[in-house]
């Protein structure tokens, strides 16, 4: 068995913390785990791509182009640059929030929202967008977008580990304070995706 | 760190907990993309498993401080980044010579790409420079044994050995296997001995001993575990380091065969063995990322011993010497290696269409960062000057990212304030502003200052000062009154070392008052002499969120100056500027509206 996934999205977001969870959900079932993360240069708002890979007899970190069996897409321009990573057939979760970087306010470039989510649509059939910041905030904090995330990857079939044992990693990962409201975050995401 | 079979560990967790395991007595370092989480792990537990820890003010200081504990017979672990060793690269050439009688470990930590770093040096050539072992680990499993192996190996040799990770072993975190903890600590006792002082006669012996040990370590790798052949055919590829990963991976997915050689001590090569392997093929190819530090050796190996062997590699211009390898870029290499034709087919398994144009996203300063307002007021403030800012190591270098643009230089830590002593020293009448962070000051800063108040150089430093090690994960230095492992400690004044300096003009102003800012900024480059600023606000990351701010739609004028000059990314241009919940409340955006049109929004309205 092998599984690649591709996190991608903005410095901030909690990719890095989303990628250790799903890590922890694979090892906890069994699985040899590996994941390759940003981490510095200030990376707050800055690209950030994890790689998370699941299975046996892993060797490198970093997942070959046309290789990942899942994208899940932080945001929408980053979800669009990620793409090669992903194999044909393979399945995309994206938020579809937007993060407007300072280099257009700056007008060194422009942000075609229109264009990159038709471009999305056209590559990846079967592609869910998602408003998983919007939903963060309805189960009671915008910072949780993340955990909305994973609850909309857990509805995936042919995941190394099942919707529960995900579930678990998050709430082991999470401060206490915060556990209910990303269980709730993490339900609302599985819920989003009945509805995209 | 539980004991546990396994656990989710990042590379630099796995190096720490190796450390724990080998027995570390004292734990010293200088934090440093993609380092720093080595040493952060180890202050995490310095006080449950009983060793010492500290965050060194530089690496020259961290590695002179574990090396004396080493001379006890401690076992000691350094950790910094590859640039950081060029700090450090004085004691420890010497180092070399003196040798140690506990187990000294320096974890340099590489970064090929770079991703965070000035420059893609490559540590194993320090290494070879200057005579120390090197162990390359390929993944976070190896980077932990090796650590354990790496104490055993420099007390059995009474040297220092080096490991060296590169940034997909630091930040890429595997389920590792955990070892026992120590039952026995080393007992530590200086004895004193002409052998620990250097001086010319000894020094010249002690060369004659360095170069005989050379090839004793070469036999000791030669056995080592971290070092492996597989033969299959006669067309072999040696590979180091993380690389050895993407060379397995390429090979399976193509589904091809060739006998391979797994290095993991790149110097010095374990001779034995390579030769053993160049015997049993016709042509081999290096891969190694960085440097040709591996491929050089063979090359030399193969020539001394007259073996019919074809050597590939860098020096053909196979593999690339410049940034990092990974799966694709080496099925590439294969593909010419291996002689097919056509690269369609190691291209990728999709074919998407290209993306439309792109935002470009940048790492800016953060919503809030104070150091966006000093640049802001210093480049308003000297409007009518044409000044030099010279810039250096940490969060304030993104200070170059437009739309501040506010850098014109940036070399290496605490160069801001000697570079602008140099170009003082030719471009009379020109005003020379040198930004620096507190930690950076603390690292090589105040040297440079010395400098400059001695002999008098008319510049002026900014010290910014927010109260952290911000960029490398917000580690504690002398002038935050905290040490590594949190316990109290005497604060450093900033103020009052700058005065011990000999500075006699000091402002010390708040990063978020843009008047107080532009008032110093033009007092002080008018100030003959050096003079410094101190601009102080706690790093926004760390700081409580105060009060947000909103714009007033029907006061704002749409000039823009909020948006287009200070790159906030709070500040979203909409139809109208917004300001986004990313808003953390420090108001220079305020101070910059002139029609007064940014507001705070008030308490109950939160």
């Amino acid at each position: 068995m092998k599984f690649d996934m591709v996190i991608t999205g903005v410095g901030g977001q909690g990719t890095v913390l989303a990628s250790r969870i799903v890590a922890r959900a694979a090892m906890d079932a069994g699985w040899q785990v590996r994941t390759s993360e940003t981490i510095g240069m200030a990376q707050r708002e800055g690209c950030v791509v994890s790689h998370v890979r699941v299975g046996e007899n892993l060797a490198g970190a970093l997942i070959p182009d046309g290789r990942a069996d899942v994208l899940l897409g932080f945001e929408l321009a980053e979800a669009a640059r990620a793409l090669a990573k992903l194999k044909a057939g393979g399945k995309a979760i994206v938020n579809e929030d937007v993060i407007v970087p300072t280099s257009v306010s700056a007008g060194l470039s422009r942000y075609r929202v229109q264009d990159i989510r038709e471009y999305l649509e056209k590559e990846l059939p079967g592609v869910c967008f998602l408003r998983a910041s919007e939903v963060a905030r309805e189960a009671g904090n915008s910072k949780t977008a993340n955990v909305v995330m994973l609850g909309a990857l857990s509805t995936l079939p042919g995941l190394p580990f099942s919707p529960e044992g995900l579930l678990e990693a998050v709430l082991k990962t999470v401060p206490s304070q915060f556990r209910e409201t990303n269980r709730k975050a993490f339900e609302m995401g599985r819920r989003a995706m009945g509805v995209c | 760190m539980a004991v546990a079979e396994k656990m989710l560990l990042m590379g630099n967790e796995a190096i720490a907990r190796g450390a724990v395991e080998a027995g570390v007595q004292v734990v010293t370092g200088y934090p440093g993309t993609p380092s720093s989480e080595v040493f952060g792990t180890l202050a995490h537990f310095a006080k449950e498993y009983g060793y010492y820890a500290e965050w060194s003010v530089n690496e020259k200081v961290a590695l002179e401080v574990a090396a004396g504990a080493a001379y006890a017979g401690a076992r000691a672990l350094v950790t910094m980044k590859q640039v950081g060793l060029n700090v450090a690269a004085d004691p420890l050439m010497t180092l070399a010579y003196i040798g140690v009688k506990g187990g000294l470990v320096l974890v340099v930590a590489d970064d090929p790409g770079p991703h965070s770093s000035q420059n893609e040096q490559d540590t194993r050539k320090f290494a070879q420079f200057a005579k120390l072992p090197v162990l390359d680990p390929s993944t976070p499993q190896e980077a932990k044994d090796m650590t354990v192996a790496a104490f055993d190996l420099s007390e059995q040799l009474g040297l220092p050995v080096i490991l060296r990770p590169t940034t997909r072993t630091c930040h890429v975190c595997q389920d590792v296997t955990l070892g026992p903890l120590p039952a026995t600590r080393n007992e530590c006792r200086f004895d004193k001995n002409p052998g620990w002082v250097i001086l010319p006669g000894l020094a010249y012996k002690k060369h004659i001993w360095l170069n005989q040990k050379q090839k004793e370590i070469s036999r000791l790798f030669s056995s080592m575990p971290f070092n492996r052949a597989e033969i299959k055919g006669k067309t072999g590829i040696i590979t180091s380091g993380v690389s050895y990963n993407y060379v397995v991976e390429a090979l399976e997915m193509q589904g091809w065969e060739a006998s391979l050689l797994k290095i993991g001590t790149p110097y010095p090569l374990p001779e034995d063995l390579v030769l053993e392997f160049l015997s049993r093929v016709e042509r081999v190819l290096v891969v190694e990322e960085q440097e040709p530090v591996v491929e050089d050796q063979v090359i030399h190996l193969a020539w001394r011993h007259n073996l019919p062997v074809g050597v590939a590699g860098k020096h053909n211009g196979l593999v690339p010497r410049e940034g990092e390898l990974d799966v694709d870029r080496v099925t590439a290499i294969l593909y010419k290696y291996f002689g097919f034709v056509g690269m369609e087919q190691a291209a990728a398994g999709n074919t998407v269409r290209r993306a439309p144009d792109l935002p470009l996203r940048t790492p800016v300063l953060c919503a809030g960062c104070p150091h966006r307002a000093v640049f802001y007021g210093f480049k308003e403030a000297l409007k009518d000057y044409d000044p030099v800012f010279t810039g250096d190591i940490g969060c304030y270098t993104l200070g170059v990212i437009p739309p501040l643009n506010a850098l014109d230089t940036c070399l290496c830590m605490g160069a801001s304030v000697t570079i602008a002593s140099g170009l003082s020293r030719v471009e009379q009448g020109r005003k020379h502003v040198a930004f620096l962070g507190d930690s950076t000051f603390f690292h090589t800063g105040v040297a440079g200052l010395i400098n400059a108040v001695y002999n008098r150089a008319g510049i002026t430093l900014v010290i910014l000062d927010n109260g952290t090690t911000a960029m490398t994960g917000h580690q504690p230095h002398p002038g935050i009154g905290r040490n590594a492992t949190g316990d109290p400690a005497r604060r450093i004044d900033i103020a009052g070392l700058v005065r011990g300096c000999g500075v006699d003009y000091i402002r010390e102003v708040d990063a978020y008052n843009l008047q107080e800012v532009m008032q110093a900024a033009r007092e002080a480059v008018e100030y003959e002499g050096p003079s410094v600023v101190i601009a102080r606000r706690e790093c926004v990351a760390l700081a409580k969120p105060g009060v947000r701010y909103r714009v007033n739609t029907g006061a704002c004028i749409e000039c823009m100056l909020c948006v287009e000059n200070l790159g906030c990314p709070a500040l979203c241009r909409e139809e109208k500027v917004v300001i986004s919940e990313k808003c953390t409340g420090c108001g220079v955006c305020a101070q910059v509206c002139p029609a007064g049109a940014i507001e705070e929004v008030s308490r109950h309205e939160v």
